[in-house]
């Protein structure tokens, strides 16, 4: 059968949820081989194999750690020769869809990007796409080449589907320009405790109307109620009440959670961007005029400094 | 000591306005105004602050690919403060994908002569983000992306790179391509007198056979990807709205819990 090379996100060999959910995806396609670099690396496989890994190929070097993206595009291109797969799938996170492109490009292949489905074609894999801030789908395909495919978080259910997942040491020669940019140091971002914002089953979000980045605790004790990820509009980011790396939106993050509450946001279209493709959407805002009430399953029309505290008070009455 | 920075825009339509497709699948340009993607401002605003911080002779290159109408994205950059732009414009390169636009740029960068590519973190209609990593494995030269803060002094590049799971330094010898975000820092306005002057900067265009390339290296039919099908997303059903009348969290939880979120 034909194999489907899955490049494996991890921590130090602890596999990240969006790589499982490409392993869903990779078997509609053929066989997913797993290629798994860096420290830790030979510790993924036991996910892996539970998850469809036929095969699990591993490479430790400290390149991978101590220099940006090529070493990982040396790897996967040398992994690509060795298995000579039908379509090589890549997390859709900033680094994945950079070696991505890299890796397309040496194998003289097109690349998709941020696709949120996938399906097998008679003319290969056939990727679903959501445009142009979530006004459109898009089906594509990769017309010559191996189809490089990068693909968004929460984009399939993660499957139990036990296979071999047979270890297998990977040889990699890395090139010239494996070197070129040089990781000088590393902060590692304090955990929150909280779900990662792109993969989680609940988002909640604030904006502008949060007014402060003390006034974020409401906020985060809404999401604490509903075991939530926290996310934030690009104003409330701008004027510094919460960092970047929440930003939902065009410039952010892209989520499509089960449920998606705003609060305090106006709904912009650079907010709709990252945010639209929610399965249900709610929002708390005082204007009733306020974009993002074309777009919620259920909206509430009032002060959030009133709304939120009684709907998280509301919700651990309930859980009890 | 010279330093020769080319910086990359991108003509888009404005993300605000009604955006579509073509006929033939490829984006619709003439129903939406188009203007100057504003993530690429960032990058043109970093070059202007290297140029600024710098005892070189700094010279910045604003180029973009695109149609006619793609010549008003280089007028705003050269109208914030760039000296001199490039517009490659041919029928050919209509609907030519991401690595088609990775290999027009490289091709004229190359023939522009450069020490510094500066990109911005993607553009606002294709969104992928990809171009800035193509270019690096084009041109041969080190990829320093997704810039928060960059310095350029003595021939290195420096920069701060915020990921998900750690913020990162890094660290380049030139020449290399480097990508900023939109966290780099506010891009300026045009003033009046760079607006007048802008008129006079120089606009050099470049077609297909100037950068030696074939028709069938670009373009719908040069493109490595194809989309089959485009369709607009059903609007959402209108949903509930209540006004608080001091029940609004309650009767929030309510709906929550009857759709098994709680």
């Amino acid at each position: 059968m034909a194999e489907v090379l899955v490049y494996v996100d991890h921590a130090d060999g602890a596999v990240r949820k969006p790589t499982l959910e490409l392993l869903t995806l990779a078997r509609r396609i053929g066989e997913p081989v797993a290629v798994a670099l860096g420290n830790g690396a030979a510790d993924t496989a036991g996910v892996l194999a539970e998850h469809g890994a036929v095969k699990v190929l591993t490479h430790e070097a400290a390149e991978y750690a101590d220099y940006l993206v090529v070493p990982k595009v040396d790897a996967l291109q040398a992994a690509a020769a060795q298995v000579s797969p039908v379509a090589v799938l890549v997390p859709s996170s900033a680094e994945g869809k950079e070696i991505a492109a890299r890796l397309a490009l040496r194998l003289g292949s097109g690349i998709l990007t941020d696709a949120v489905d996938l399906e097998a074609g008679d003319e290969g894999p056939v990727a679903t796409q959501s445009v142009f801030a979530a006004a459109y789908t898009t089906r594509s395909r990769v017309s010559r080449g191996t189809p490089v495919i990068t693909v968004k978080p929460n984009s399939a259910a993660v499957e139990p589907a036990p296979a071999a997942g047979a270890v297998e040491a990977l040889s990699v020669t890395f090139s010239d320009k494996a070197r070129g940019t040089q990781v000088v140091s590393r902060t590692p971002r304090e955990s929150t405790g909280r779900p990662e914002l792109t993969e989680a089953a609940i988002v909640v979000s604030g904006g502008r109307g949060v007014n402060g980045a003390e006034n974020f605790a409401l906020i985060e004790a809404l999401a604490d109620s509903l075991g939530a990820a926290v996310g934030a509009s690009r104003a409330a980011v701008d004027a510094g009440w919460y960092p970047h790396t929440n930003q939902v939106g065009q410039t952010g993050k892209s989520v499509s959670p089960q449920l998606y509450i705003a609060s305090g946001i106006s709904g912009a279209i650079q907010h709709r961007a990252g945010m639209q493709t929610s399965k249900t959407i709610v929002a708390v805002n005082k204007d009733a005029e306020a974009p993002i009430f074309d777009l919620v399953d259920y909206g509430v029309v009032g002060d959030l400094f009133d709304v939120v505290p009684q709907l998280t008070e509301e919700i651990n009455t309930r859980k009890g | 000591m010279s330093l020769r920075i080319v910086v990359t825009v991108k003509y888009v339509p404005d993300a605000t306005g009604d955006r579509h497709f073509a006929d033939d699948l490829t984006v619709d340009r003439d129903d939406v105004d188009g203007l100057l993607s504003e993530l690429d401002e960032y990058a043109v605003e970093q070059a202007l602050q290297i140029s600024e911080n710098s005892d070189d002779d700094v010279e910045i290159t604003v180029l973009t690919v695109g149609p006619e109408d793609a010549k008003d994205a280089l007028r705003k950059a050269l109208s914030m403060g760039a000296d001199k732009a490039i517009h490659v414009e041919d029928d050919d390169l209509h609907g030519t994908d991401a690595i088609g636009t990775s290999l027009v740029l490289a091709k004229a960068i190359e023939k522009a002569g450069y020490d510094l590519v500066l990109c911005g973190m993607a553009s606002t209609d294709g969104v992928m983000g990809v171009v800035p990593a193509l270019l690096a494995e084009r041109l041969g030269v080190p990829q320093v992306t997704l810039l928060s803060e960059v310095a350029v002094q003595d021939g290195t590049v420096t920069g701060r790179r915020d990921g998900d799971a750690a913020s990162e330094q890094l660290q380049a010898s030139l020449p290399a391509v480097v990508s900023v975000t939109d966290q780099s820092g506010e891009a300026r306005y045009p003033s009046f007198k760079g607006i007048m002057a802008a008129k006079k900067k120089p606009v050099q265009s470049w077609d297909l056979s100037d950068l030696d390339l074939e028709a069938d290296e670009v373009g719908l039919a040069g493109a490595w990807t194809k989309v089959e099908a485009a369709t607009e997303r059903p609007a959402r059903s209108a949903g509930t709205i209540v006004k608080d009348e001091g029940e609004g969290g309650k009767q929030l939880a309510a709906f929550l819990a009857s759709q098994k979120f709680i």
